[in-house]
This record gives structure tokens, sequence and C-alpha cells, in this order.
């Protein structure tokens, strides 16, 4: 699903944010990555996306090869990939069923299924009352709520969530985490950059932790391992 | 790829969704065409009454032919014939002696009209001739020449004098040019500042949406899925902002015509009408604005398409 093989990463600064980064992610996997701030997570998690492309290394997600990608074809392999940040990147000016909705736009299709799934992941994330409100209207869970919902209206094989509870109170992480083992239990494989202690260690998951740019730890059911 | 139809609707709805959540910076484009495009166009109309008015002195160039004393009738047809065979001659008119004599009477002060009296019928000592009008003025002095040039290869030289008003003519036509030029200078540097006046305000509102257009990115659309309907906003607003323009400056232009031909009684200022300047105008001003509308869009949105 996703393989990455001695991938390397310099920015054009100077930096190098990852040295050699070897990792299989399997389908359905669910992953938490961890590492102190400025050890390479958020590289990890743009070069599966592909926002950023490896300096060196080999990196395929879903089959593509996503450092010898077409800048075209860019848009077709992110149709399969939902991501989810911590600052939710809902566009301000449409509400929240025109934000997931965008999605099922983008792959044009039709009007009847894209208002059928719509109304389905609404439902699915607790919002559907909210349907026609803004962003501006919506408390930081609710926003990440609709954030998910965009992310897997199309039924992506893998979510990417960079710090998806960063901003949000204890209680309404719980919520969110619920709702992302709710969508990995559905058969979607899930990778989540998160520095929150409590989730890691009683929400058991497979660990990869990330220093100065390398994988020094990568256990099934890990625990954080650093001090919060 | 081929786009589906519902997709195009989408497009064009989406446009219009764009201009009214926009709210304040769509009134801020729209806002910046409306009133570069009005000083355009109130410049426009400007420059073509002034060049209206350089027709009227133009027009009133003409050439008075005079012939030999006692020319036969069959010469005067010739000549006739030949003069109205040249391709720049738009008229030619016979002037008798006695029409001559009449002009010259009306010309006179009342006190002097006395001192052409006995000069009537058999007596008249002017010459008969011709006025010739010309299609285009400024050629008056390349028509004279012809003129000559007929007089010249006719044996009796019937012609004696080729009048055409030399010198105050050169003098005129350099006047009226020069004000068409200046006005098309300066018609055509405010649209080079209205173009940029409107890219200026397109760009900051897409700049505004810059971040807009990263996270369609991360979503999966396509560079063209996310320009389409910036592309309907740009025709929406500059379409929407040249016609609110177009409009006001028309119907200002009508009434301030009229004001000034009753009201203050400017009547023999004869001003372009609506109906003569209108159409070029308002349509000058539709399209520039619809393309400033366009170009301004797709531009700007190019620049952070390569997230």
């Amino acid at each position: 699903m996703i393989e990455m093989h001695d991938v390397w990463k310099t920015y054009p600064d100077g930096t190098t944010a990852l040295r050699g980064v070897s990792v299989v992610i399997d389908r359905n996997d669910f992953v938490y990555v961890v590492g102190p701030s400025g050890a390479g997570k958020s590289t990890f998690m743009k070069l599966i996306y592909r926002e950023e492309v490896p300096t060196k290394g080999q990196l395929s997600v879903n089959g593509f090869n996503i450092g010898k990608l077409r800048q075209r074809k860019i848009p077709y392999v992110r149709r399969n990939i939902g991501v989810v940040f911590q600052d939710y990147r809902l566009l301000p000016k449409l509400t929240a069923y025109e934000n997931i909705a965008f999605a099922m736009e983008v792959i044009e299709a039709s009007k009847r299924s894209i208002r059928r799934r719509t109304m389905e992941v609404l439902e699915l994330v607790g919002l559907k009352h909210k349907a026609s409100s803004f962003p501006s209207q919506l408390s930081g869970g609710e926003q990440q709520r609709i954030a998910i919902a965009r992310a897997i209206v199309n039924n992506p094989s893998v979510i990417v969530a960079d710090e998806p509870t960063g901003n949000l109170d204890p209680e309404t992480s719980w919520g969110i985490m619920k709702l992302m083992e709710e969508i990995h239990y559905r058969g979607t494989t899930i990778v989540m950059a998160t520095h929150n202690k409590e989730i890691v260690n009683s929400m058991r998951k497979r660990v990869i932790a990330i220093e100065n740019g390398t994988i020094v730890r990568d256990e099934q059911r890990g625990e954080y391992g650093y001090e919060a | 790829m081929a786009m589906k139809l519902s997709t195009l609707f989408r497009h064009i709805r989406e446009g219009f969704k764009n201009v009214t959540r926009n709210g304040w910076m769509s009134i801020a484009s729209m806002g910046s065409i409306i009133v570069s495009l009005f000083i355009l166009g109130v410049f426009m109309l400007l420059a073509m009454n002034v060049n209206k008015l350089a027709d009227q002195f133009e027009n009133q160039v003409e050439i008075r032919v005079y012939l030999q004393l006692g020319t036969e009738q069959a010469k005067i047809d010739e000549v006739n014939r030949l003069i109205g065979r040249i391709p720049e001659v738009k008229g030619v008119t016979f002037v008798s002696k006695d029409d001559g004599l009449k002009q010259l009477t009306e010309r006179m002060d009342e006190d002097n009209k006395e001192a052409l009296q006995g000069y009537e019928g058999v007596n008249n000592p002017l010459p008969d001739g011709f006025d010739v009008e010309l299609f285009d003025p400024q050629k008056v002095e390349d028509v004279a020449r012809q003129i000559e040039a007929i007089n010249a290869s006719d044996a009796d030289k019937p012609i004696s004098k080729v009048n055409y008003g030399q010198g105050t003519v050169e003098k005129l036509f350099r006047i009226t040019n020069a004000v068409r030029n200046f006005g098309l200078v300066i018609v055509a540097g405010l649209a080079v500042m209205a173009m940029f006046l409107i890219s200026t305000t397109i760009k900051m509102t897409i700049l505004n949406r810059r971040r807009e257009i990263g996270i369609m990115k991360l979503v999966g659309a396509t560079n063209s899925f996310i320009r389409w309907p910036f592309f309907v906003e740009g025709i929406l607003i500059g379409l929407g902002g040249s016609a609110i323009s177009a409009a006001v400056l028309l119907f200002g232009y009508s009434s301030l015509i009229r004001s000034a031909q009753y009201d203050l009684g400017l009547m023999l200022i004869e001003f372009a009408s609506v109906d003569e300047v209108g159409g070029f105008v308002a349509g000058t001003m539709l399209i520039l604005g619809t393309l400033l509308g366009i170009w301004g869009s797709v531009v700007s949105v190019r620049k952070y398409l390569k997230v």
C-alpha cells in the first residue's frame, strides 16, 4: 500500500528532513507517527500525499511511483488519499455540505450520488443538522469532523492525518479518535501523526517514531514514548 | 479530458456563487472596472465630439473653379464631366456668373451693396465656375492639382483659376489632425491605465483565495477544474461592471446633450448624438471590461496553481 525504500528528503534551503527512511504500511494498518517537533514527521506525511517529492529513494502509494509522478497525474493520485490537517482546511465560502460535496464534484460524480453519499458521511460524523452551516459557524471539533467527512467521501484506501487533534480539547479529541477508529474498522488504512500521548497509549496501534530524520522505533501496539 | 456537461453547469453555478459569496471583494473589483471604464468612456465621447467638430470644419473646405470669361456651354459641360470623373470628387455644382454675383451681394454690407448695382446681366464681370465637393476634404490639394492637369491637357485652357483657400486649409488640417491624435493618445493611455487598475484589483481578490486554491488541489481537483469557476467569475464581474458603467455614462451623456442644447442654448454646437456614438462606446466598454475580467482572473489563478 505505502512503501518507502531508503527515502531521503533535502529541502532547497539545505535542511535534510529525512535520512534513509524505509517502511511498509499495509492495507488496513492503523499507524501513529510520533516524534519531537522538527524530526521529520510532517515531511513523512507530505511525501505520502505528494505535496513533496523525495530527493532520493523509492516511494510508492497505491501502486503509484510517487517520485516519478507526472505533474498532471497528481490530482488523480490524491483522489485516492484522504487528507486531514490540524487546521481543518475547509473552504471558508462553502457550507459544510458543499465542502464535502466538492470532493465528489472533482471526480465528476452524478448529482444524485453526490447528494446521497454526502448525507451519508454527514450522518456518519454526526453533523447532519449542520449541513448548511459555514465553517466559521462551526466549533473546532465540528470543523474537523467535516474535514474527515470530506476525506472519506470518495472511499479512499488511505487517510493521512497530520495532527488531527492538535487544536482540540481532550474530550473533543476523543470523539475524533472514535471516528477514526470507526473509519479504520470499515477498511481504510490510517496514517496519523500526533503529539497526543494519552491517545497513543490508550488506543494502542502500530507506532512509528521518527527522530532526526530516521525511524528509531517501529512496533505493533507501541507506546508514545516521549514526555507529553 | 472531456468535461461532463453537468460539470460545466457546476462551474457556471460556482462562478455565480463566487461573485455573491465574496461580497465586498466582488464589489471592489466591479467598482474598479466601473470607475476606470467610465473615465475611459468620458474621454472617448469627448474625443468623438472633437472629431465631429473637426469634421464640420473640414467639410466646409471645397474647391472653387473659375472658368475663362466667355467659355462656351459645350466646353463648360465637358469640364464639368471631367472634374466629376475624378474619384475623390463627391459632386460638382455649376455656379453661373449670376449666382456668383448673388453670393457676392449677400456677403456685402448694406451700405456697399449699392456698389454692385448695375453689374447685373450682360454687365456682369464675373466668370462662370464650379463648386467641387470632396469625399475627403484632406485630399483637397491633390484634387486641385488634378483639376489643373485637366486644364493643362486642354488646348483652350478653359480654367482661369482653381481656388481652395491655399495656405489656410493646410493650417486647418494641421490643427484638426493634432486634436484628433491628441484625443487618440489620451484614450489609448486611459485604456492602458484601466487595464492596470483592473488587473491589480482582480489579482488582489484572487490572492485572498490562494489558500483556497491550495485546499482544492489537496482534495484532488485538476487545474482546469479550479480555473473554470474563476473564469466565469471574471466574465461576470467584467460584464456586470462594464454594463453598469456604460449605462450610467450614456444616460448621463444624453441628459447632458439635452440640457446643453435647450437650457444653455448651445444650439450652434452640434453634439455627437447617443444614437451615433452610443453603440461604439458601449460596445468598446463591454468588450474591454469582459476581456479584462477574464484576463485578470486567468492570469492570477495560473500563478497559484503550481502547488
